[in-house]
C-alpha cells in the first residue's frame, strides 16, 4: 500500500463528464487501483487533500472557491493534470465571456423565462464568480493536457497507464479529439 | 527539355512546372502540406502561415513561393511541426473556438489541423474577445468568434459570385470581417446559400442553418482520418471523375 501511486481529482467549473468517463474506463478500475490509491476525490469523498503524486483537474475556474482548490492542488500533487476542454480552455462555462458577468446573472435570475421571486443569489456562503471563465493553465502551472470533451476512457486509460510507467504519453490520432 | 523540373519535399522528388508554387506542385503529386487560407481555387493569400516551409533552410510560405528546381523543402522537421502548433494555438487564442459547442467539430480545418499536430492545449492566455454574432440572414449564420481572418470568403463573394459581399476591417489584432450591406448584416445582402462564399468557410464562423447535426458528431469528415489523408482521398476521387 505505502508505494502505491496517491491520485487527487477535483471538478471545478464542469461537468463531472470527465470523471464519469474515468470510471468508464470499467474493469481497467481494477488494475488502476492495483496501482494507484485515490485522496482527494469526488471517488472517496475525501474533503482535503494531502501530498499527492498526481493532481487531476476537471473543468476551468469560475469562482473563488475553484481558485483556491487548484492552488491548494497545485501545491500538493508533484504532477497536475489539466483534463477535458472546460480545463484546458475554459470549454462550454467559457460562453458566458462574450457577456459581462452582470448581464448573466441579470438574464439567469432577474429577466429570464418562467423565474418566479426574480433575485441575484447573495447568501456569502457562495463563492464569488469570476468576471470570466478561465482555463486552469492561466492560474497554476500545469504539467500534462488531456483534451476531449470528456476525453474518451480509451485516451484516459492511455495517458494514465503511460504516465504512471513513466513513458512519454503518445495519443493515437482519434484520441485527441476537442469535442 | 522537359517541361517539369524537379524539386524534393521531404526527400521525396516533386515535379513542377516553371512558375507552379511549392503547395500546388505539392498537391498535384498527392502530398499534402498543412494550410488554411489556401484553397486550389483561389489565388494564394500566404496569410495564415500555416503552409509554413523550409526551402533550403529558410522558411516560406508553400503556397505563395514559387518552386525552385532541385531544391530542398522540409514541411516535416520537428521545429516545421513545433512552429506550426504554436500558430495554430495562437489562432484558437485569437478568437473563441469552443470546440464542444461548434456545429462544425468534426468538420473544420483548423480543429483537424490541430489534432494532425498534436496540439494538446491552446498554451497561450486567452483573449476571450468579445465578438457578437449575425444571424440575420434567414439560410446561413455568421459566428464571427471562429473567424480566423482567412479571407476565402472575401475571394470567394469577389471572384466567383461576383457579389463582393465580405471585406476585411482594421489592421493587426483589430482586423475584423466585415459584411458589405446596409447596417452591415448579411440579412441585409444579396448573399445566398448557393454561394461560393456561403461553402468555403474552413471554420465555423459561415454556417448553413437548419442542419448542424444531421451528420452526427464521431462521423464526420476529420473524426476518424486525419485531414492530410481526407483531403489527398478526396483529391484523388475528384481526379477520377
Amino acid at each position: 500500500m505505502a508505494n502505491k501511486i496517491k491520485i487527487a481529482t477535483a471538478s471545478l467549473c464542469g461537468c463531472f463528464g470527465c470523471h464519469m468517463s474515468l470510471l468508464d474506463i470499467d474493469e481497467r478500475l481494477i488494475d488502476l487501483v492495483k496501482l494507484v490509491e485515490f485522496d482527494r476525490s469526488p471517488f472517496t469523498d475525501i474533503k482535503t487533500i494531502g501530498d499527492c503524486d498526481i493532481g487531476i483537474i476537471e473543468g476551468g475556474v469560475a469562482n473563488a472557491e475553484n481558485v483556491e482548490v487548484l492552488r491548494e492542488f497545485r501545491k500538493q500533487c508533484k504532477t497536475l493534470v489539466a483534463i477535458g476542454a472546460c480545463a484546458i480552455d475554459g470549454g462550454i462555462p467559457a460562453l458566458r465571456n462574450g457577456f459581462t458577468l452582470k448581464e448573466c446573472l441579470q438574464e439567469s435570475y432577474v429577466d429570464g423565462i418562467g423565474i418566479d421571486n426574480p433575485m441575484i443569489p447573495s447568501d456569502p456562503e457562495l463563492p464569488l464568480l469570476l468576471n470570466k471563465v478561465q482555463p486552469i493553465q492561466e492560474v497554476v502551472k500545469v504539467d500534462y493536457f488531456v483534451p476531449g470533451c470528456p476525453p474518451s476512457a480509451d485516451t484516459i486509460w492511455t495517458f494514465l497507464t503511460e504516465l504512471i510507467e513513466g513513458k512519454p504519453i503518445s495519443f493515437t490520432y482519434g484520441q485527441i479529439r476537442y469535442d | 527539355m522537359s517541361t517539369f523540373q524537379i524539386f524534393y519535399l521531404n526527400g521525396k522528388p516533386i515535379p513542377f512546372k516553371q512558375g507552379e508554387t511549392i503547395m500546388d506542385a505539392a498537391l498535384r503529386a498527392g502530398e499534402y502540406i498543412d494550410h488554411l487560407c489556401h484553397h486550389p481555387e483561389f489565388r494564394p493569400h500566404g496569410s495564415c502561415r500555416i503552409c509554413m516551409v523550409e526551402l533550403d533552410g529558410k522558411s516560406v510560405s508553400s503556397c505563395t513561393q514559387p518552386a525552385i528546381a532541385n531544391t530542398q523543402v522540409d514541411s516535416s522537421s520537428d521545429e516545421m511541426i513545433e512552429q506550426r502548433r504554436s500558430l495554430l494555438q495562437m489562432l484558437f487564442v485569437e478568437g473563441n473556438h469552443i470546440c464542444p459547442g461548434c456545429e462544425k467539430s468534426g468538420d473544420c480545418q483548423l480543429q483537424a489541423l490541430a489534432y494532425q499536430n498534436k496540439m494538446l492545449s491552446p498554451h497561450f492566455k486567452h483573449f476571450f474577445p468579445k465578438r457578437a454574432l449575425d444571424a440575420s440572414h434567414p439560410d446561413v449564420i455568421i459566428d464571427f468568434d471562429r473567424c480566423i481572418l482567412c479571407e476565402l470568403c472575401v475571394r470567394a463573394s469577389r471572384d466567383v459570385d461576383k457579389k463582393n459581399i465580405f471585406c476585411v476591417d482594421g489592421r493587426g489584432i483589430n482586423a475584423k470581417l466585415i459584411i458589405n450591406s446596409p447596417g452591415g448584416k448579411l440579412g441585409n445582402s444579396h448573399f445566398s446559400a448557393d454561394d461560393k462564399a456561403a461553402q468555403i468557410c474552413p471554420v465555423g464562423a459561415i454556417l448553413p442553418k437548419h442542419q448542424g447535426y444531421d451528420i452526427p458528431i464521431g462521423k464526420r469528415r476529420y473524426d476518424q482520418q486525419p485531414i492530410s489523408e481526407v483531403d489527398m482521398d478526396n483529391q484523388e476521387k475528384d481526379q477520377q471523375k
